[in-house]
Parts: structure tokens; C-alpha cells; sequence
């Protein structure tokens, strides 16, 4: 059993790259388990069809406590077998959604959700890892493999850069190591050069770069991923792609975070920044 | 007997020697020895403030592993402040163990039918569970104060003593306690006294001082406001305390409108506002409200002892002096009327006690307070100090004691054990936690936090039980019966 953790900048596309590419797997015969630690829990939409209507911590809040919940309420199966579990928490601005995410995930192993016949556990982690709670899917004998979305644009390789950061520290403490990134293309210049050069600083590798395609929104609003959706058009293909590239990938390391200096050195090596200087000069 | 300045000041050199650089540097700042013949040793020295050796660290935060004493934020606004309010419900609000293990451990009486109208022997939590700390708690608050306003309906109000979760996860506290308030009727008012806050207790005293002021002092207001009203502020009532203080004022002719904190209203804290001096026994917990009420409502405050027959005497007459002539010749007669009881208790026991040797380690304001009512039995503090007190309490300290006495900030355990070891005190005064280290010693001891379940200590009725507690600890024939195994 794999057990993979997807992190990226908020709103960068996390949710929708780790069930379209599950999908890729479960596609080929592989038995994954998406846990969403989100208190949005929107990991498990595509696969479902629907909003998880029954995650961990709200059941649990319901009930009075964890040890009131059985697992099968909270572990759903969607498209192609994919099983499906969200750790829910508490709207914006109230309570610890970290704490939630510790609580669900050790309710999930105590109550033995990680079945042996397993070939992939993937967490799907909320964007900012603001407190301790959001790392729990890096420490001990949770996920090993990390993998970052990210695009071409500054404040995503900046995020990619500081989650690389906590790498470090818990790759020394608990073995984790770094996969890769995934470029969730927004169009922007140089972006495949870009992330290719920011990986290589990084010490990984740009495993897949997802090019931008409307249909990933048009599968959404059907609660779909593309796969499911459209299962011949280009972009399902993209998709599962990446899907064998993860599932072969051994490229797993220590990565090797930048100083924000450095950072903005690659942005300028780039064009980035030279581009907004001739506009200027103009 | 190691007693001159030199023999303490060596054996504070020894201490400090077994620490490590680092450890030795922070601490050492912390020691102090009173210089012998200094200015201020002499009856109306010069100002506390002019005194250049009248100095030790304070205030700031405990090395690790060196076992201190002190307690948290919580504890010093729930334990010491709010705790003993006796119309109110104080709520502990988090997980259940910081409610838990402070129930009752201040001996703070209080009047009133419990359950009824005195809810201070009872532990009111909001006992967080996990479901709590992920949402929130603020439902389970509401639900809480309803609950509260049902149950216990004479509760006069409601106070939130935050537990560490509370300020972690961002609990709008006072949003619940406005909405309650308006909803029940009563007051709710939110503490922020959550225990990583601070470097001790010290910072609670003050949060809630500071709570006090904004939603209790001056919501009420006094009928019949008369020239001697006054306020006890800063007595616990800890084995009845504040009732013998208050007993001695009110024989002075004065009017004790409130009562801060110890048997304490609600309602009657509410008015202190309107009194014409408050008075002040323990400073370091109370002095920030003391303070307010001078800027704010122009009061002024004096700061009195009431231990042992010679501190009393002296505050009556410096209390009676802020008021007319009648009082000051009530607190004439005061003194005449208890001087034959007082010899009596002095007669009995001096002769008994007379010159031995006391270290003390305590709060707030004893360290310094029961000073004079030892030497009304002929004894003498060698050492003395407290858990977490500030600069000014050193300063109001140094004069109160002799050449040579050894003064320490936040004594860690080991540099305590060694100095009574090489000070061999004949009584020990510090709290339940030391109470069988120095026991085991061979060192008699009294608990000074809670008058080891005796008490009252201060005042007139007080002292003759302080005296008798003393012997009774000091020369109790069971020391005779202890011999060291080797």
C-alpha cells in the first residue's frame, strides 16, 4: 500500500488532479482510498457525485464523539470502486479544522479503513498548512510519497517552496519524501520551463504537466471527473498519464527548499519579471 | 548557625555552583542577601525605592526542569481572584482536569447555603471533548449558561475562566457572553485567562483585575454612601480571614461595603466605586483594580498587615488616620482592648518559640506580611520569597527583614532543599508540595497557602490560632521520635 499526499497552494486545482487521477488508477484495476482532510470535504465529489454528506467529524459531532461512529457511515465507495471518506470540520473562522483532521485519521486507522488489499491511500490536504493538524498526513506511517500541485504563478511556487519546507522536517523524523510536482497549467509564460526549473532547484522532478482544458470545469458541474466524463477526449488521456507516471514513479526525495531570493532569481531567469520590466520601459 | 550576611552569601555561592553556566547566569539574579547595618534595616529608613541592593530578578519565566513552584494564568484569575466570588458560577471552560484539580484547593470560606446562593465549594466545566476543540464550543457554552440559569437560580452571574484550548482555537468568548447576558439577565463575563498566557499566575491576577473593571466595578450603585465606607480588596478569606479583618474594621467604626475577593458578592463589588478608601491586603493580586479605581473614581488605597498584634496595631493607626478623630481614638481603644489577650498569647508561647528560625516560600503577599507576627513570638525569618511576585514586591520585602536573610525569586526545588539543608531553619512555611520534602528532613513545617486546614491567621482572632500552630508544628515531640537511618 502507497500511501500519497497531495498538497498545493489553496485553489490551485488539488481536489480536482487527485480524483481525476485516481480515477486513472482505479481505471487500470488499482484499489485506492481518497481521505479528503478538508473541513470543505469536497476531495470525494467527482468520485461520489455528490458532496460527502457524512464526513467524520460532523458525524462525530452529532453522535457526541468518534467512538459513537462505525466506520461504513463514514467510508463511501464511488466511481469504479474508488472508496471515498472525508474528515469534515468546522466552518471558516471557528474551532481547530486541524485538530479535526488528527481525530478523523486516527479514527480511520483505529477502525481499520486501511485494508491490506489496498494499492494507493491518497490525502487530499487543505491548501494552507496553517497548524499541525494539517500535517498530520506527513508524519509517522501515514503517507511517505508527497506530491505538490502547482502552476506558473509566483504565490504557487512560493506555497510549492514552504510545503517543501515541512518536507524537510518530517522526511528527517518520519521518512517522507518528495515525488514530485504537478504543473496544473494556467497558461502562463514559460510555465513548463518554469516548473521544470523550480523542480530541478527543488531536487525532484516535474512529473506531469497538466495542460489547461475546459472540459475539467465541464465535468465538474456534472460532478464528474474527466475520465467518467469523457472517457476518449485528450485531457482523460493527460490524466492517465499521469495516473502511470505516479504509479511507476521512483524518484523519491529529500527536497532541497530555496531562499525567497533564489526564488525570485528563477522568476527573473525565467522572463517573468523581464516581461513586467519592458512594459514598463515601454 | 549560618546567619551573617558573608556565612549567606556563601552558602547562595555554593547553590549556584552545582548549575551549569547558562542556568547559573539565569538564576543567580534571583538570590539576594540583605545586607547587615544598610539604611533601610533602621525603623523609617529611606524610601524602598532610593534602596540600591533592594533587588532581585522577577517576573520572568521559569527555566525548564527546575521544578518550580508556580501556577498558570487560569489559576491566578480562577484560583485567587474569581474563585472566591460566592454568588456567581465560575466555569472552567475547556477540558475537564484544570477544573478538576483546582476544586477547593484555596480554603476560601464563604457564607451562603452551597448550591444555593454560595457556589464555591462546588466545580462547574465545560468538560471539552474533541468534538468541542474541532467546532468550537460556543453552543455547548450557551447551552451551559441556560443550564446554569435553570439549575442554580439564585446565581447572581456567571464568570468564563479560560482553559489553554479556549485561546487556541479562537472561541469568541465574549460574543457568548454578551448574547447570554442579554438572554438571562444576569452577568456573563468572559475571561481570557488561558494558562500559557504569562510566566506565571501573576499575569491571571491581573487579566482578571482587568475583567473585574470592565464588567463589575461601577454597574451598581450604593443607596446610602457614608463617610466611612471602605473596601477589603485583596483578602481571600482563606480559614476565615477576611471575616476576622473585617470584624476589626467594623469595631473601628467603618463600613466594609465589599469584600475583594474572599466571601465575596457580586452585587456588593459592584458598588465599591463609591467607597472612600479601599484597602489593601494582598498588593500583588489586587493592586491593578486599587490603581483603577484611584484614576478612574479618585479613591485612594492603603495597603495594611493584620498579622500578629504588632502589624495590626500599626495598620489600625494608619488606617484610622485617613478617617476623623473618633476613629482614631476607636483604634486607641482597639488596641487597649485586645493588648491583655494579645500578652497572653505572647506569654504563652514566646517563651517557646522564642529564637527560632523561619524560611518561608510563598505567594502573593506572605512572604512578606507574616514577617512581624513571627517576631511577636521572638522568632526570626531567615529566608524568605515568593513564587511570583514583581520588583515591587521585593522593594515593599527588604525593609521587613534583618542582615543576612536570604531572599529568592521562583526558588527552584533543588536550590530550596539546599538552603534549608545548610540554613537548618527550625520551621519551614511553603506549600503542600514542599510540605513533605522538608517533613522528611526532620524539618518542622507549616503549609502558609492554607494555613495547613486551620486559620483564620489574621487579626485579633487569628493570631492566637497562628500561635498556637506554630508551636504546635515546631515543638511537637514527634522531631524527638525522628532518627536518620545512617
Amino acid at each position: 500500500m502507497r500511501q500519497i499526499a497531495i498538497y498545493g497552494k489553496g485553489g490551485i486545482g488539488k481536489s480536482t488532479t487527485t480524483q481525476n487521477l485516481v480515477a486513472g488508477l482505479a481505471e487500470a484495476g488499482k484499489k485506492v482510498l481518497i481521505v479528503g482532510c478538508d473541513p470543505k470535504a469536497d476531495s470525494t465529489r467527482l468520485m461520489l457525485h455528490a458532496k460527502a454528506q457524512t464526513t467524520v467529524m460532523d458525524l462525530a459531532r452529532d453522535r457526541g464523539g468518534v467512538e459513537e461512529l462505525e466506520l461504513g457511515e463514514v467510508l463511501m465507495t464511488g466511481f469504479k470502486g474508488v472508496r471515498c471518506t472525508e474528515s469534515g470540520g468546522p466552518e471558516p473562522g471557528v474551532g481547530c479544522a486541524g485538530r479535526g483532521v488528527i481525530t478523523a485519521i486516527n479514527f480511520l486507522e483505529e477502525n481499520g479503513a486501511y485494508t491490506p488489499d489496498l494499492d494507493f491511500v491518497f490525502y487530499d490536504v487543505l491548501g494552507d498548512v496553517v497548524c499541525g493538524g494539517f500535517a498530520m498526513p506527513m508524519r509517522e506511517k501515514k503517507a511517505q510519497e508527497i506530491y505538490i500541485v502547482t502552476s506558473g504563478e509566483m504565490m504557487a511556487m512560493y506555497a510549492a517552496n514552504n510545503i517543501c519546507k515541512g518536507i524537510v522536517k518530517y522526511a528527517v523524523s518520519g521518512g517522507i519524501r518528495l515525488g514530485g510536482l504537478i504543473c496544473n497549467s494556467r497558461k502562463v509564460d514559460k510555465e513548463y520551463e518554469l516548473i521544470a526549473a523550480l523542480a530541478a532547484k527543488l531536487g525532484t522532478q516535474l512529473i506531469h504537466f497538466v495542460p489547461r482544458d475546459n472540459i475539467v470545469q465541464r465535468a465538474e458541474l456534472k460532478r464528474m471527473t474527466v475520465i467518467e466524463h469523457e472517457p476518449q477526449c485528450a485531457q482523460a488521456d493527460e490524466y492517465r498519464t499521469l495516473a502511470r507516471k505516479i504509479s511507476e514513479n521512483k524518484n523519491l526525495v529529500i527536497p532541497t527548499p530555496m531562499t525567497m531570493d533564489e526564488l525570485e532569481e528563477l522568476l527573473i531567469t525565467y522572463g517573468f519579471m523581464d516581461a513586467e520590466t519592458e512594459t514598463a520601459n515601454a | 548557625m549560618k546567619s551573617s550576611v558573608k556565612d549567606a552569601r556563601e552558602i547562595l555561592d555554593e547553590i549556584l555552583k552545582a548549575y551549569p553556566d547558562k542556568t547559573r547566569k539565569k538564576r543567580e539574579g534571583h538570590l539576594a542577601v540583605k545586607d547587615a547595618d544598610s539604611p533601610e534595616d533602621a525603623e523609617g529608613g529611606q524610601p524602598a525605592s532610593e534602596c540600591s541592593t533592594c533587588a532581585v530578578k522577577s517576573n520572568v519565566k521559569s527555566v525548564p526542569g527546575v521544578m518550580t513552584a508556580r501556577g498558570c494564568a487560569y489559576a491566578g484569575s480562577k484560583g485567587v481572584v474569581w474563585g472566591p466570588v460566592r454568588d456567581m458560577v465560575h466555569l472552567s471552560h475547556g477540558p475537564v482536569g484544570c477544573g478538576y484539580y483546582s476544586w477547593s484547593t484555596r480554603r476560601n470560606l464563604a457564607q451562603g447555603k452551597p448550591g444555593v446562593n454560595n457556589f464555591v465549594p462546588f466545580q462547574f466545566t465545560s468538560d471539552f471533548q474533541e468534538k468541542d476543540i474541532v467546532y468550537g464550543g460556543a453552543q455547548k457554552l450557551e447551552d451551559i449558561c441556560r443550564e446554569i440559569r435553570t439549575l442554580f437560580p439564585e446565581a447572581k452571574g456567571i464568570s468564563i475562566q479560560s482553559e489553554c484550548p479556549i485561546g487556541l482555537i479562537g472561541d469568541d468568548i465574549e460574543a457568548t457572553s454578551k448574547k447570554m447576558k442579554a438572554e438571562l439577565g444576569i452577568d456573563v463575563v468572559p475571561v481570557r485567562c488561558e494558562g500559557f498566557r504569562g510566566v506565571s499566575q501573576s499575569l491571571g491576577h491581573h487579566i482578571a483585575n482587568d475583567s473585574i473593571r470592565d464588567h463589575v466595578l461601577g454597574k451598581g450603585k450604593l443607596p446610602d454612601p457614608g463617610p466611612y465606607d471602605v473596601a477589603i480588596i485583596g483578602d481571600y478569606n482563606i480559614g476565615g480571614d477576611a471575616w476576622a479583618s473585617r470584624k476589626i474594621l467594623e469595631e473601628l467604626g467603618l463600613r466594609v461595603v465589599a469584600m475583594w475577593s474572599g466571601d465575596g458578592q457580586l452585587e456588593t463589588m459592584k458598588l465599591t466605586h463609591a467607597v472612600k478608601l479601599n484597602l489593601i491586603h494582598c498588593y500583588r493580586s489586587m493592586n491593578y483594580i486599587a490603581r483603577h479605581m484611584e484614576e478612574e473614581y479618585s479613591i485612594p488605597w492603603l495597603e495594611y498587615n493584620f498579622f500578629g498584634p504588632t502589624k495590626i496595631e500599626a495598620s489600625l493607626r494608619s488606617i484610622a488616620s485617613r478617617f476623623d478623630g473618633r476613629i482614631q481614638e476607636n483604634a486607641e481603644k482597639i488596641i487597649e482592648k485586645y493588648r491583655p489577650s494579645m500578652d497572653a498569647v505572647l506569654n504563652k508561647y514566646r517563651p517557646r518559640l522564642e529564637g527560632r528560625r523561619v524560611m518561608l516560600y510563598v505567594g502573593g503577599l506572605r512572604p512578606r506580611h507574616v514577617i512581624g507576627a513571627y517576631e511577636d513570638l521572638g522568632m526570626k525569618v531567615v529566608g524568605t520569597g515568593y513564587e511570583f511576585a514583581h520588583a515591587d514586591d521585593y522593594k515593599r520585602t527588604f525593609p521587613q527583614v534583618g542582615g543576612g536573610t536570604v531572599i529568592y525569586d521562583d526558588v527552584t526545588q533543588f536550590e530550596m532543599d539546599e538552603l534549608v539543608k545548610r540554613i537548618r531553619p527550625d520551621l519551614v512555611g511553603s506549600g503542600i508540595k514542599e510540605k513533605y520534602v522538608f517533613q522528611k528532613m526532620g524539618v518542622p513545617f507549616r503549609q502558609m497557602h492554607s494555613w495547613d486546614y486551620s486559620g483564620p491567621y489574621h487579626g485579633y482572632d487569628g493570631f492566637p490560632i497562628f500561635a498556637r500552630d506554630m508551636d504546635m508544628a515546631i515543638n511537637s515531640p514527634t522531631w524527638n521520635l525522628v532518627k536518620a537511618p545512617f
